[in-house]
């Protein structure tokens, strides 16, 4: 199949619109071949409309018929028409209408996007292929532009175009690199997150883990992951006892402290998949003498926010009960744990959606974490920490949220080998796992996320560690964000990075424990977690 | 006629302007979603930090640099910087069109004051006669070379024609064959813009003289429609490009203590809200802030547990 596809050819009437072939993917730097990922199973094809690639993210139900055909567009323009008033998207509305309406289609942003490099420059992954499909449909549908074929370009609105154009948002990261290189200011990846929204918040198409098992089991649950707010206290109290245990240093998770000074929110996924993250900053916060407490109130004892990937109402939802959960508690301020997306929903968007009753100030603990370590309050052996070790950016942190120092003063600190990614802090590669890939692992997503991408951040690690490369060298990539996290997870597993490189992963207060001398050493270890 | 044309054509340019800023100005407000390095965040932004780096920021003195801001904006406004950066080849072709546009506004800017000297009878500052004899045909020449180099980058890489409409080249060509008749008119007809700043003159002065060229008539109202369709289509990015910058990507101003943005939250959590899909709409819920606070999902309490 072509590498080289046209905005026309969006709504052909054709199987698939095309292929990633992985003799085109960017090189890395070793032996890691590739495979071909498989196709879509013959049970999902029938039932949703796989019809942009061999990838089928959001399962848009196949039409049967004409007028289930017309059905799916028609309802398609009525959500692109809320998406441009302001009662229905007063959240973006400006923000879209600014960059629908003033791009200059030069494609200075290709180059910055990541899936873009990986596959080889595949037109399907350049930043503003869709964005381009929904601007003509926009001027074209929406605006109603007088001669709009003629002056924005000609787009075949049909079932497939709608189609397609709901599954390409789910070929973008929004990692929103390609705005940071836009002159203008224009922002592609919020295209992206917005058609998204048109079929969650209009057509009521999302893909499932997001919603059914997301956002809406968190809403039922207190949790995505289905943890409710017995089994979450039980979790954390065995990882307290495991923990005390290991580390010879004494303590108790605080539980619902009424006036306490900070109400912590991890992600709660930690609690089941890295309980060592959930136990280091119970560590930390004791050996520190901080006032804090978890809340077992409903959503807030899991920061995760996976309406922030694709739904507007329900990212409302899950903030307002965080803060009403803190508001409750009485505490001073709300300290996100290490979760990128709960730091960049609940402390800046959240900003401008809850009520000044329920505006409790959030801060990211990192700047905690910074002052903990630096305070001179807890002892520190930086040799126990001497292996390479570099530093993962994830995007929701830095490039759209400007925290970049606090965690490089601890790694400075504390780990005397550390080494910066190229490019790093705002500038930095998404891990391949953002906008809620990270928890996707249906059908063939998994090989798609580990050879697509997280290729570009595969290869900026291998580059980090050029010195050190090979089994017989400890090395350490700190990805202080749970999505982040299980992207790694799955790439290191993907290329067999453990057996080949010795290259484990984790979050920035396991090097902070493991270098504490209360502690027994060896906090960090280089085993797989099976 | 001519004249009426370049009345037109100002009120138009003036009122697109103002129309566009207008209806962004008046949106309602919109969520945070600022992207670093944020320019006006003093010395963090060397290195693309912000205020969040600091535990209990909102207890602390917000430091914005002005400079900072400018040390940005200047580079990015005159020389292209992100396009320098992130699309070097293209920089080639479209800096020395926009170098072109800002030596041509400022050969009008010249040509004003000249025009106003005429009109308070002092004579023209020489060094003002001179850099307006200057600007201009630098601006027309650069301004071709640019316009026509988009052209043809736009026509044969296939990349870029993918994206490009008719819109795309009629503008280019627009700008292309203006900015010839206006250097065909500077060579044969009007050599020291003597002919352009009496018709300034008679602009200012509602005098209704006509000018005795059919080439500098023409480049007169090309150049008038040039100016009125700039602010009506993308191109109208030369002034929006203020609020995807600093209202955008650079506001980041918070909430907390900042009375104006609670009582425009108040406004926008009251706003209607008709999306279809089950999980919003159907429970007789009907804006913003009564959707957000039901729960769809919750369990009876007996259940819960």
């Amino acid at each position: 199949m072509e590498n080289t596809i046209t905005i026309e050819d969006i709504g052909k009437d054709t199987e698939i619109l095309m292929q990633v072939d992985v003799k085109n993917l960017m090189p890395l730097q070793g032996d890691f071949p590739d495979k071909e990922w498989g196709e879509i199973n013959s049970d999902t094809k029938e039932k949703y409309a796989c019809i942009l690639d061999n990838l089928c993210v959001l399962q848009i139900p196949m039409p049967k018929t004409p007028e289930e055909e017309e059905e799916l567009v028609n309802k398609f323009l009525d959500g692109m028409r809320k998406l441009f008033t302001k009662e229905n998207n007063w959240t973006f509305f400006s923000i879209l209408e600014t960059t629908m309406e003033h791009c200059a289609k030069c494609n200075t942003c290709s180059d910055a996007c990541h899936l873009y490099e990986a596959t080889g420059h595949n037109e399907m992954y350049r930043p503003n292929y869709r964005s381009e499909i929904f601007r003509r449909i926009y001027f074209k549908y929406i605006k109603n532009k007088p001669f709009a074929k003629w002056r924005y370009g000609d787009v075949d609105l049909n079932w497939r175009t709608v189609a397609r154009l709901g599954e390409l948002a789910y070929r973008c990261n929004i990692c929103r690199r390609c705005a940071q290189t836009c002159p203008i200011g224009v922002d592609n990846a919020l295209i992206a997150r917005e058609i998204r929204k048109i079929f969650s918040q209009e057509l009521g198409i999302a893909p499932p883990e997001l919603h059914d098992k997301g956002s809406m089991l968190q809403l039922k649950t207190g949790s995505s992951t289905a943890m409710n707010k017995l089994v979450v206290k039980d979790n954390v109290q065995f990882i307290d006892e495991d923990f005390s245990e290991e580390t010879g240093f004494q303590f108790e998770t605080p539980w619902d402290v009424q006036g306490a000074d900070i109400l912590l929110i991890h992600n709660a996924g930690e609690i089941l998949a890295w309980p060592e993250n959930i136990a280091a900053f119970s560590i930390i916060f004791k050996a520190a003498g901080i006032s804090w407490t978890l809340s077992s109130e409903l959503a807030a004892y899991d920061s995760i926010n996976y309406g922030v990937f694709y739904d507007d109402v329900q990212f409302a939802r899950t903030v307002l009960l965080q803060a009403q959960a803190a508001k409750n508690l009485g505490v001073k301020k709300i300290v996100l744990g290490e979760c990128g997306h709960a730091h960049k929903a609940f402390t800046v968007i959240a900003d401008r959606v809850l009520p000044k009753a329920l505006n409790t100030p959030r801060e990211s603990c990192f700047p905690i974490l910074r002052d903990i370590v630096m305070s001179g309050k807890i002892k520190f052996d930086p040799e126990r920490n001497n292996f390479p070790v570099t530093c993962h950016d994830p995007c929701n942190l830095t490039r759209l949220m400007g925290i970049i120092k606090p965690q490089r003063d601890i790694l400075h600190k504390l780990c005397p080998q550390f080494r910066e990614m190229n490019p790093h802090g705002p500038y930095n590669y998404c891990c391949g796992g953002g906008s809620g890939f990270a928890i996707m692992s249906r059908n063939n997503i998994s090989d798609w996320r580990t050879q697509i991408t997280g290729r570009k951040k595969l290869s900026q690690i291998l580059d980090s560690f050029s010195d050190s490369r090979g089994p017989e060298i400890q090395k350490y990539v700190c990805a202080p964000c749970s999505n982040c996290k299980g992207q790694l997870r799955d790439i290191l597993r993907h290329y067999k990075l453990l057996e080949k490189e010795q290259l484990v992963y984790g979050g920035l207060v396991e090097l902070i424990v493991n270098a504490m001398v209360d502690v027994n050493p060896g906090y960090i270890k280089w085993e797989d977690e099976g | 006629m001519i004249y009426l044309i370049c009345y037109a054509a100002i009120i138009v340019f003036a009122a697109a302007i103002v129309y566009r800023i207008m209806d962004y100005v008046k949106k309602p407000l919109h969520v945070r979603w600022e992207l670093y390095p944020v320019a006006h965040e003093a010395e963090k932004a060397e290195y693309g930090g912000g205020y969040l780096e600091e535990t209990d920021w909102w207890k602390k003195p917000r430091k914005k640099s002005l400079i900072g801001e400018l040390k940005v904006m200047i580079p990015e406004i005159l020389l292209l910087k992100a396009v320098w950066e992130h699309n070097r080849s293209l920089w080639y072709l479209t800096y020395p069109f926009h170098l072109g546009l800002y030596l041509i506004a400022g050969f009008i800017g010249l040509l004003s004051i000249g025009a106003v000297s005429n009109i308070l009878n002092i004579s023209i500052w020489m060094p003002i006669a001179a850099l307006t004899n200057l600007l201009g045909p630098v601006g027309f020449v650069l301004c071709i070379y640019g316009a026509c180099a988009l052209f043809y980058r736009r026509l044969k890489d296939p990349v870029l024609r993918n994206y490009s409409s008719y819109e795309h080249f009629f503008n280019l060509g627009l700008f292309a064959v203006t900015m010839v008749v206006a250097i065909l008119t500077w060579l044969f007809v009007d050599p020291n813009f003597n002919m352009a700043r009496a018709f300034t003159v008679n602009l200012i002065t509602f005098n209704f003289g006509s000018m005795s060229s059919s080439l500098f008539n023409l480049q007169v109202v090309m150049g008038f429609i040039v100016m009125a369709y700039i602010p009506l289509t993308h191109m109208s990015h030369f002034f929006m490009k203020y609020f995807l910058y600093h209202d955008i990507r650079w506001g980041d101003e918070p909430t907390i203590d900042n009375p104006a943005t609670d009582a425009k939250i108040g406004i926008v959590l009251n706003y209607p809200i008709k999306w279809s899909a089950s999980h919003i709409a159907g429970h007789g819920k009907n804006t913003w802030a009564e959707v957000a606070t039901f729960n769809p999902a919750q369990e009876p309490p007996t259940a819960k547990e």
